[in-house]
């Protein structure tokens, strides 16, 4: 009994893993500029490898005595990946990349001394999607 | 809280640092202790230079409750970014929003400032320190306002309690 709500458990967590890990690459093919593409990795991929790690942590601690060592790598992803977003945003904000028409507010940081350049490329073009 | 001491400069960074090497050595035995120990205490030493200062925590017990709610938000927050993704009309309503910071030293703000970037559909983008304020990159927020208030009630004001107060 105990062993097939475990089972279920990991079942649970390495999908729910698949699917937000699915979700958060499919934001960074279908969302329209560099700042909304950040949000996709920086939150739904972390989660994503989160559950996939939880999942991994039950069925190793069911084989062979609790492991932890994989709590650990949760945790340093959770830390790192605000960090790299920030970083990311920060480098991107400093290309004075456009950000979709749509977005308000002008930060100042966008507003260039020089003739803007677009360094962004949009491969889709027109898609309907996001 | 534990008071440094001139060779233990950060005790909660030691603490922190000899937990990790005995879960990541899994083990419990002394020789992992020792060698621990002597990580923990020489790490600290030599990159004392790059830390300002040592963060004070005031309530530690807060700071666990604060933990608490940021992992719950970080779900919520993944459903709904899921949720707009996924959503084809793509009725997204990006925003940049200048978030005015009242909290004012190093520590409590990279805190608040990855907290933003983990939960709800924000991402920090920039930290001016010359004006003190944060700019946000939202993802889909109708309220600008309202996001603001938000943040502040929710993330802000619990870390100016443990940190600041």
């Amino acid at each position: 009994m105990l062993d097939m709500l475990l089972e279920g458990a990991i079942a649970f967590m390495l999908i729910a893993g698949g699917i937000f890990a699915f979700i958060g690459s499919l934001g960074l093919t279908h969302l329209k500029d560099f700042y909304m593409r950040l949000h996709g990795p920086s939150k739904t991929t972390t989660l994503g490898v989160g559950c996939t790690l939880i999942g991994s942590l039950i069925f190793f601690s069911q084989e062979n005595g609790p492991v932890i060592q994989e709590l650990l790598i949760t945790i340093f992803a959770f830390i790192t990946a605000p960090v790299s977003a920030h970083m990311l945003a920060k480098s991107a904000l400093h290309h004075k990349l456009k950000p979709d028409p749509r977005t308000r507010g002008n930060p100042q940081e966008l507003e260039s001394d020089r003739p803007k350049h677009t360094v962004e490329e949009a491969p889709q073009g027109n898609s309907p999607l996001p | 809280m534990i008071p440094p001491l001139r060779w233990l400069p950060m005790p909660v960074l030691s603490l922190l640092l000899l937990l990790v090497w005995l879960l990541l050595q899994q083990s419990v035995a002394l020789g992992q202790w020792l060698l621990g120990g002597v990580l923990a205490m020489v790490i600290p030493v030599l990159c004392r230079p790059f830390w300002e200062r040592q963060p004070r925590i005031k309530h530690p017990l807060k700071l666990l409750h604060y933990v608490g709610r940021v992992l719950k938000d970080i779900v919520v927050a993944n459903l709904e970014v899921s949720k707009l993704i996924l959503d084809p009309r793509g009725r997204m309503r990006p925003a940049f929003v200048e978030y005015p910071l009242t909290l004012t030293e190093n520590f409590p703000i990279t805190i608040l400032a990855s907290t933003i970037t983990m939960t709800p559909g924000t991402v920090s983008a920039h930290l001016r320190l010359d004006n003190r304020t944060l700019l946000i990159h939202a993802l889909d927020v109708a309220d600008i306002e309202g996001l603001i208030a938000e943040i502040h009630q929710r993330y802000e004001r619990p870390l100016m309690e443990i940190f600041e107060s």
